[in-house]
């Protein structure tokens, strides 16, 4: 009997002491998630500055702007452009409409 | 001592009975007291000891984003912090208040009278401070000073789209335009959730979720952003021309009804609230009606030739350029004789409508501009969309009959009338207008036939060309179809003679049409007025740019502009070589 009872007490203690080691565990690995979900937030607010910031940089007006004058760009009339048909029958369109420059 | 002189000693009984009953009395103490606490006060202190280490953390999550329908970002939230403080739990030095001060650009005084009433528990210091303001105040430490995160609404297009998107307020709540109709779709949920905190402040264990957050769902629109600035570009640059008092553009999709780009003028720079005033936050387009004149010719011609009662060969004769209708005379610019209705379209002729209109029943004629949409809301979902004005067949005298096949006696929104122009472009059908992106052929509902809608549209290709009332609506490389229309302006219930509403609706390509531009502009007063002069040139401009962008194959050929064209592109190719 006695030594039944020491058994189930060295049982006891290792089981106690799983349970603590577990539970350290468990809050460390929950601190590491708790970072990376962090983390996660942290690129998605950098993520929507930087779409921001793309999208004030490619706005229509600036871009056409520095098209105009600093690289002194020009639209192409409809008759200095060429269009290529293809082949397939649904989409091709009469080869007389085609202009040529 | 001994036991033996100890056992001597005799007691008194009631000694040991006081010492019992001091005893006993201390031990229900201890059970009187460990019952209340157990009992009566648990909540509070298991509460208590709650507190020590679990909190209620807030999590804050973005409004949804606003997309055009290539992904392209028309508005999104950034987080900002702002400054909040619990006056209850706020200790500040002279000196940190004065630190806060500069940081929040804010004056001594204002601090001080904002944390004045302490029984308060929250209060907000300043909000959306610039990151390294913010980041200087979490630094300063001051007891009862907090961050708390928020999110700025911000509009990277800035007044290019700024009707259709319309504004949050400061709370994040919808206010105007889309973000108000979808306000439900885009709000975000601010989640909270109980947890665990170590010595560290370490978050280690989640107890339970309080509420879920939840991210407000992002929103693509219809709307094309390249299409959206020609648009409004186009637009601008008329009206300043034209020094007109207001202007609206919209561009549909020809097939399915989507609104590609939709502006009007003066507008608001949405990322700057102070711009804002009654002027200019109206969105025109949906929720301004006018009498739109000769734009509305087509429909009141494509009844009678939906009964039958003309076709585009049946002569009208319009001398002497003025028709008596009861006491009111109806006029043309000029006498032009005998007009094929073809030709009544292509010059637009008051007489000549107004005498196939009263050739045709009331009833008949108001079917088919209500089945047009006309007199009901566009449908597109917008606070405040205007229904515009059809009136009841069976109040109709003559006159009325007459004037409202050129446009006047009834009114419309601009997205109406484009909307209506969609029968001309989908073989007859009334397509549904919308603003958010459809992924599907969208089911319109067939008004007139296709061979009456083709018809019509070959009369409204008769307006563009040479000897029609918009030649400056033509886009090189393109068949154009389309009306102009000028109309009085009412004031007080009577039409002013020198004040004028100008537009024109049109489509192309015409052998196809992709898209539908309607263009109108508001008291032009540059001397110009007609709508072929004022507005069709903005169509064109902004057809030629879009179909361009779209890749649209050319259905007519590159050299088809205006009798002159030829020579100077012989000239421009000469110097290239």
């Amino acid at each position: 009997m006695a030594k039944l009872n020491i058994v189930l007490a060295l049982i006891l203690i290792a089981s106690a002491l799983s349970v603590v080691t577990s539970q350290h565990k468990a809050r460390s690995l929950f601190v590491a998630l708790e970072n990376e979900q962090e983390m996660a937030r942290q690129l998605e607010v950098k993520w929507g500055q930087l779409q921001l910031e793309q999208s004030t940089l490619a706005m229509h007006g600036r871009i056409e702007k520095i098209a105009r004058i600093k690289l002194d760009m020009k639209v192409p009339t409809a008759s200095r452009v060429q269009i290529v048909t293809s082949k397939h029958p649904a989409d091709g369109i009469d080869s007389d409409s085609v202009s040529k420059p | 001592m001994t036991p033996r002189s100890a056992s001597n000693i005799t007691l008194s009984a009631w000694r040991s009975r006081v010492l019992l009953g001091l005893l006993l009395l201390g031990f229900f103490g201890l059970v009187g007291r460990a019952a209340y606490l157990q009992g009566m006060k648990n909540d509070f202190l298991q509460q208590e000891g709650a507190s020590r280490y679990s909190r209620i953390v807030e999590t804050n999550e973005r409004r949804g984003m606003i997309t055009d329908r290539r992904g392209e970002v028309l508005a999104i939230s950034t987080p900002v912090a702002s400054v909040c403080a619990d006056p209850r739990k706020m200790e500040a030095s002279k000196e940190q208040l004065e630190n806060l001060a500069i940081l929040l650009k804010m004056d001594i005084t204002e601090i001080q009278a904002r944390i004045a009433d302490k029984r308060r528990g929250f209060v907000y210091l300043k909000r959306r401070v610039l990151p390294e303001a913010a980041e200087s105040v979490a630094k300063m430490r001051v007891p009862g000073v907090f961050l708390r995160n928020e999110f700025q609404r911000f509009y990277p297009t800035k007044e290019m789209a700024a009707h259709v998107l319309g504004l949050t307020d400061i709370d994040d709540r919808g206010q105007e335009g889309v973000e108000r109709e979808w306000q439900e779709k885009l709000a975000s949920e601010l989640g909270k959730r109980r947890v665990i905190r170590d010595r560290k402040g370490r978050i280690v264990e989640d107890v339970e979720k309080i509420r879920a957050a939840r991210q407000g769902q992002d929103l693509v629109l219809s709307l094309d952003s390249g299409i959206q600035y020609l648009a409004h570009s186009g637009l601008k640059e008329a009206v300043e021309k034209n020094q007109a008092k207001a202007g609206s553009i919209v561009v549909l999709d020809a097939q399915t009804g989507e609104v590609l780009g939709l502006s009007n003028l003066p507008v608001y720079n949405p990322n700057r609230r102070t711009t804002i005033n009654n002027a200019n936050i109206r969105n025109r387009a949906l929720i301004d009606t006018f009498e739109p004149g000769s734009t509305l010719k087509p429909f009141a011609v494509a009844v009678a030739m939906e009964v039958g009662q003309v076709n585009p060969d049946t002569v009208v004769q319009t001398a002497p350029g003025t028709f008596r209708v009861g006491r009111a005379t109806i006029r043309d610019v000029q006498d032009k004789g005998e007009l094929t209705v073809a030709q009544i379209i292509q010059e637009s002729s008051n007489v000549g409508t107004a005498k196939i209109a009263l050739s045709l029943p009331a009833q008949t004629l108001w079917e088919m501009l209500s089945r047009s949409g006309f007199g009901m809301p566009a449908g597109i979902g917008f606070p405040g969309e205007a229904r515009g004005e059809l009136r009841p067949y069976n109040t109709w005298r003559p006159i009325e009959q007459a004037t409202m096949s050129y446009g006047h006696g009834i009114s419309a929104s601009l997205l109406q009338l484009a909307r209506g122009y969609t029968l001309f472009t989908t073989g007859g059908e009334l397509k549904p207008v919308s603003l958010l992106k459809q992924n599907s052929p969208t089911m319109g509902q067939q008004v007139i036939s296709r061979a009456t809608a083709l018809a019509m549209s070959n009369m409204l290709e008769l307006a563009t060309q040479p000897g029609g009332t918009a030649p400056l609506a033509q886009v090189n490389g393109y068949r154009v179809a389309g009306k102009t229309g000028t109309a009085h302006k009412l004031i007080n219930g009577s039409y002013a003679s020198d004040r004028y509403i100008s537009s024109f609706i049109g489509y192309a390509p015409a052998s196809n049409p992709r898209l539908i531009i309607a263009v109108m502009l508001d008291e032009p007063s540059a001397g110009q007025y007609f709508g072929g002069a004022v507005a069709a040139p903005v169509f064109s401009k902004v057809m030629t740019g879009a179909l361009r962008m779209l890749n649209v194959p050319h259905d007519a050929p590159a050299n088809n502009i205006a009798p002159f064209s030829a020579i100077p592109e012989v000239k421009i190719e000469g110097s290239m070589l």
